[in-house]
C-alpha cells in the first residue's frame, strides 16, 4: 500500500526530511510522533502528491511518485491544517464543487452532510460557522469520493469528544480505508496504530508495531 | 446509529460505483472549467473583491484626469490613451485578486488532489477574469463617455466593442499567467504589477491606437485593421504560451 525507502525532502538548505523508510499494508493504520517541525507535514504532502521527495523512492497503492502521481489524484483523501475549503461558500456549496472536481453524484453531499452532523447548517457560509463545525466539514470533503487512502494531519484538534466519536466511522480504524495520520496525542495515537513512526527534525528515530511501543516512550520524541 | 457508523458500514462493495482501485471516471474538461467558473463567480457575488474595487478605481482616475488636464473633455489619441491605460491599472487589481483565494484558502490543493486536467484551472481563471473585465467596462466605459469624452461614444461602437474584447482576452491570458506565477510570492501584489505591465505594453498601444480614430472629433472607422489584427495575433500567442506553461506553475 506506501512503501517508502530512503525518502528525503528540503526547502532550500533545510532538510525537511531524512532517509524516511517504512511499509505500510492494506487496511492499516500508521500513526506519525513528533515535535513542532518533525517533518510529519512534509511527510503527508509528499505521500498526498504535492510534494515530491528529493531523494529516495515513495510507491502508494502500487503507483511510483511523482512519475504516476496522476494515476493517484482521486484516491486519496487528505485533511491538513487548512480545510482546503472557501469560507465565502457554505459547506453545501463547497461539497457540491468537489463532488464536481471527483465526478461524485451531487446526492452523495447530504450523504456526507449528514454524517458529520452538518445538515442543518449546510446552508451557511462557512465564515459563520465555528471552527469545530468546519472541521466537519472538512472532513466530509476528504471523505466525499470514498478515498482509499487517508492522510490526516491532527484530524481531531478542533473537535470536540462527541464530533470525534461522530465522526469514527468515517475517518476512524471503522472507516475500515488505509490510514496515516499525524498527531501529538501519545495515548489516542497508539491506540489507533498499527504501526508507529517517531519523526525529529526530519530524522527517522522510531518504527515500531504499535504493540511494541513503551509507555512513556513516545513522550520522550518531544524531550 | 449514528450517520457516520452507518455510511462507514454501508460503505459500497467491490465493484460497485464507490469502491475502488481506480479513480473514478474523471471529470470532462468542459464540466471542471465550470464547475471552477462557477465558484469563481460565487466567491466574487459574495466577497465583491474585484469588480467594485476595479470600477471605483477607474472612476476615480477618470475625475483626477479631469482636474488634472483642465480639460473638460478629451478625444482621439488622447481620449484613447486615458481610456486604455486606466482600464489596464484597474485590470491589476482584478489579477492581483484572481488566485488569493485559492493560495490563501488551500484550493490549489483541493485542485490538486482532484483527478481533473489540470488546464481547466487556466480556461476557468481565464473566463473569469474575463467576466470580471467585461463587468467592470460596462461600468467604466460609460463613465468614460460621460466624465471625459468629448465625441458621442455610441459613434464609436460597435467597433470599440470588438477592440476592448481583444484587449481584454489578452488582459485575461497574461492575467492568469502572470497571477499564477505572483501568488506564491510575498510580495504577490507587487510583482504581479511588475509582471503584468511590461507585458500589457502591447495591448495598450494596440488599443489605443485601433481606438483613437473611433474617438476622434471627425470619427472614422475602418482604419483600425491593422491594430486589430495584431491584438488578435498577441492575444493567440501569449495563450499558447501561457496553456503550455500553466501546469508547470501548479507544480511543487
Amino acid at each position: 500500500m506506501i512503501e517508502l525507502r530512503g525518502v528525503g525532502r528540503r526547502y532550500g538548505e533545510r532538510e525537511a526530511l531524512r532517509d524516511v523508510s517504512l511499509e505500510l499494508g492494506e487496511g492499516q493504520t500508521l500513526v506519525v510522533f513528533g515535535p513542532n517541525g518533525a517533518g510529519k507535514t512534509t511527510l503527508l504532502r509528499v505521500l498526498a502528491t504535492l510534494l515530491r521527495a528529493h531523494t529516495g523512492e515513495v510507491r502508494v497503492l502500487a503507483r511510483n511518485l511523482p512519475e504516476e502521481g496522476w494515476a493517484l489524484r482521486g484516491l486519496i483523501g487528505f485533511l491538513g491544517h487548512e480545510p482546503l475549503l472557501y469560507r465565502e461558500l457554505s459547506a453545501s456549496e463547497n461539497l457540491r464543487f468537489h463532488a464536481r472536481l471527483h465526478n461524485v453524484g451531487l446526492e452523495r453531499v447530504a450523504e456526507v452532510l449528514a454524517a458529520v452532523g452538518m445538515e442543518e447548517r449546510s446552508g451557511e457560509p462557512l465564515k459563520t460557522l465555528s471552527r469545530g463545525m468546519v472541521a466537519r466539514v472538512a472532513v466530509a470533503r476528504a471523505v466525499l469520493h470514498d478515498p482509499r487512502l487517508l492522510l490526516l494531519d491532527e484530524p481531531y484538534a478542533n473537535l470536540d469528544p462527541g464530533a470525534r466519536e461522530h465522526l469514527q466511522g468515517l475517518i476512524g480504524g471503522a472507516s475500515g480505508r488505509t490510514r496515516v495520520i499525524c498527531s501529538h496525542d501519545p495515548g489516542g495515537g497508539v491506540a489507533e496504530a498499527d504501526l508507529v513512526l517517531g519523526l525529529r527534525e526530519g530524522h527517522q528515530v522510531m518504527l515500531k508495531r504499535a504493540n511494541d511501543v513503551r509507555e512513556g516512550e513516545i513522550a520522550e520524541l518531544y524531550r | 446509529m449514528s450517520p457516520a457508523r452507518s455510511l462507514a458500514s454501508e460503505r459500497p462493495s467491490e465493484g460497485s460505483a464507490l469502491a475502488h482501485d481506480m479513480p473514478l471516471r474523471p471529470p470532462s474538461l468542459t464540466g471542471t472549467v465550470a464547475a471552477l467558473l462557477r465558484k469563481e463567480l460565487l466567491v466574487e457575488l459574495r466577497t465583491l473583491g474585484s469588480v467594485p474595487s476595479m470600477s471605483l478605481f477607474a472612476m476615480s482616475t477618470f475625475v483626477i484626469f479631469h482636474f488634472a488636464l483642465n480639460r473638460n473633455s478629451v478625444d482621439g489619441d488622447l481620449a484613447a490613451g486615458i481610456l486604455w491605460v486606466t482600464l489596464l491599472f484597474a485590470a491589476i487589481l482584478g489579477v492581483n485578486r484572481l488566485f488569493v483565494a485559492d493560495a490563501d484558502q488551500g484550493g490549489f490543493d483541493a485542485f490538486l488532489l482532484a483527478p481533473v486536467d489540470r488546464s481547466a484551472m487556466f480556461f476557468a481563471k481565464v473566463l473569469t477574469l474575463l467576466a470580471y473585465l467585461l463587468v467592470f467596462e460596462l461600468i467604466a466605459v460609460p463613465a468614460f463617455g460621460l466624465l471625459l469624452l468629448g465625441p458621442s461614444l455610441s459613434a464609436a461602437m460597435p467597433e470599440l466593442l470588438l477592440i476592448l474584447l481583444l484587449g481584454d482576452l489578452g488582459v485575461a491570458v497574461i492575467g492568469t499567467l502572470v497571477g499564477a506565477l505572483a501568488v506564491h510570492t510575498r510580495a504577490r501584489d507587487l510583482l504581479g504589477a511588475l509582471l503584468a505591465l511590461p507585458l500589457f505594453v502591447p495591448i495598450v498601444i494596440g488599443g489605443a491606437r485601433a481606438s483613437s480614430p473611433l474617438l476622434a472629433l471627425n470619427h472614422h472607422a475602418g482604419s483600425s485593421g491593422r491594430w486589430l489584427a495584431t491584438l488578435g495575433l498577441y492575444d493567440l500567442v501569449f495563450g499558447l504560451i501561457a496553456y503550455a506553461v500553466f501546469d508547470f506553475l501548479l507544480e511543487d
